[in-house]
């Protein structure tokens, strides 16, 4: 049997589920004549940017391992405290993301977490 | 496409914009072809579906769900919730890539994930001028960090160990972070985001964990038009950035960023 036949399911899956994953991505962008749209419209995606990376990074820093974890043991939500301070006063993308991968490399090398 | 910087400068701020976003995808690839092979998927077939879909979260929903038994529809069904976030980042580049045609337009859909989504659209609200090459070496570099990555965990896992030391399973947090800090222009901003972050948190703690980016960014961005539209759209909410936000619009090649006007978009708290 060869390998194509042997997974012939998952291969059928893996192509139905790239189709949607990719038609969202190119759909969009590609039909939408973004200097065309409604008023209405334009501001609503302006402010698509600023909720959509709110919305990833919560779960992200409020979850640890897979549950609600607002405590001393989460540690990207101890990072992520002082990476918004850093991220005020520098106001620079490097500077915030460097301080936060430094500040989780150091606790954990000082044995924290 | 007319721009204002070489083709070398404009490659640089390509990678620029990559390297921290490869840093990352490199090591949450890893983890996936790690965990594609748990679940029963062959190697070679892990590294076609990082090649295809280019999604992080959606490919870990395929193959936990793979492992678990789940029929073909279900698991396409999950994937399309998860990716709907995609829907309305591709629609918010549009305003900004008008003067493409279609088919780059196309091209440029192909690369947006959330990371590459979230600096190229930090990048044009910053007055940054519309650059393919910038745009495309981007995200062919990200891309090719995340097979690679995904190669590596699928084919040789057990040769590496683990990344926590380095502090690298943080780093796409700490990428996110760093973006959403300059997203918060304005108070409207800052509500938007604390609103969104919240219901993000909920929906996931309420079992809706493959909804809640979708949804929470819907309800966040309905929240901004309803508040700009309740305050007025020139209230003191949205004063702050206006100065930046226009000057920078208008350097763009008669691009019209969205919300410029009323100084919603800016990519600082100027002024």
């Amino acid at each position: 049997m060869s390998f194509f036949t042997e997974h012939s399911t998952l291969i059928c899956c893996i192509l139905l589920a790239s189709l949607v994953t990719v038609a969202p991505k190119v759909i969009p962008i590609t039909l939408l004549k973004g200097d065309r749209l409604p008023r209405v419209v334009k501001d609503w995606l302006s402010f698509v940017p600023v909720a959509v990376m709110a919305a990833l990074v919560g779960p992200d820093i409020f979850f640890s391992g897979g549950t609600f974890d607002v405590s001393f043991n989460n540690l990207f939500l101890m990072a992520a405290l002082p990476s918004i301070v850093v991220g005020c006063v520098f106001k620079n993308y490097f500077v915030t993301l460097a301080f936060g991968i430094c500040f989780v490399i150091a606790v954990r090398f000082m044995g924290w977490y | 496409m007319a721009t204002t910087i070489s083709a070398p400068a404009a490659a640089a701020e390509g990678m620029r914009r990559a390297l921290p976003i490869m840093l990352g995808y490199i090591s949450v690839g890893f983890a996936f072809g790690v965990l594609a092979v748990k679940n029963g998927i062959p190697p070679s077939l892990a590294v076609g579906m990082a090649l295809l879909h280019f999604s992080g979260s959606g490919q870990f929903v395929f193959v936990s769900l793979w492992g678990a038994g789940v029929g073909t529809l279900s698991i396409a069904t999950a994937v399309m919730i998860v990716n709907l976030r995609y829907l309305l980042q591709s629609a918010a580049l549009s305003p900004w890539l008008s003067s493409l045609p279609a088919w780059k337009r196309f091209l440029l859909g192909l690369g947006v994930t959330d990371e590459n989504f979230a600096v190229h659209v930090t990048a044009f609200q910053k007055g940054f001028p519309l650059s393919l090459t910038t745009l495309f070496t981007c995200n062919t570099a990200t891309w090719s960090s995340w097979v690679l990555g995904c190669a590596v965990g699928a084919f040789c896992g057990e040769l590496v160990h683990d990344v926590r030391p380095l502090g690298l399973d943080y780093a796409l947090t700490a990428m996110f972070l760093a973006l959403l800090v300059p997203q918060c222009v304005s108070r409207l901003h800052i509500v938007i985001a604390l609103f969104s972050l919240g219901a993000s948190v909920a929906l996931k703690g309420a079992g809706m964990g493959q909804w809640n980016v979708a949804l929470a960014t819907v309800a966040g961005a309905t929240l901004g038009v309803w508040l700009m539209q309740r305050c007025g759209r020139y209230g003191r909410n949205s004063g702050g950035a206006s100065g930046t936000a226009r000057a920078s619009g208008n350097a763009e090649d008669g691009q019209a960023p969205v919300g410029a006007d009323d100084g919603t978009h800016g990519p600082k708290g100027g002024a």
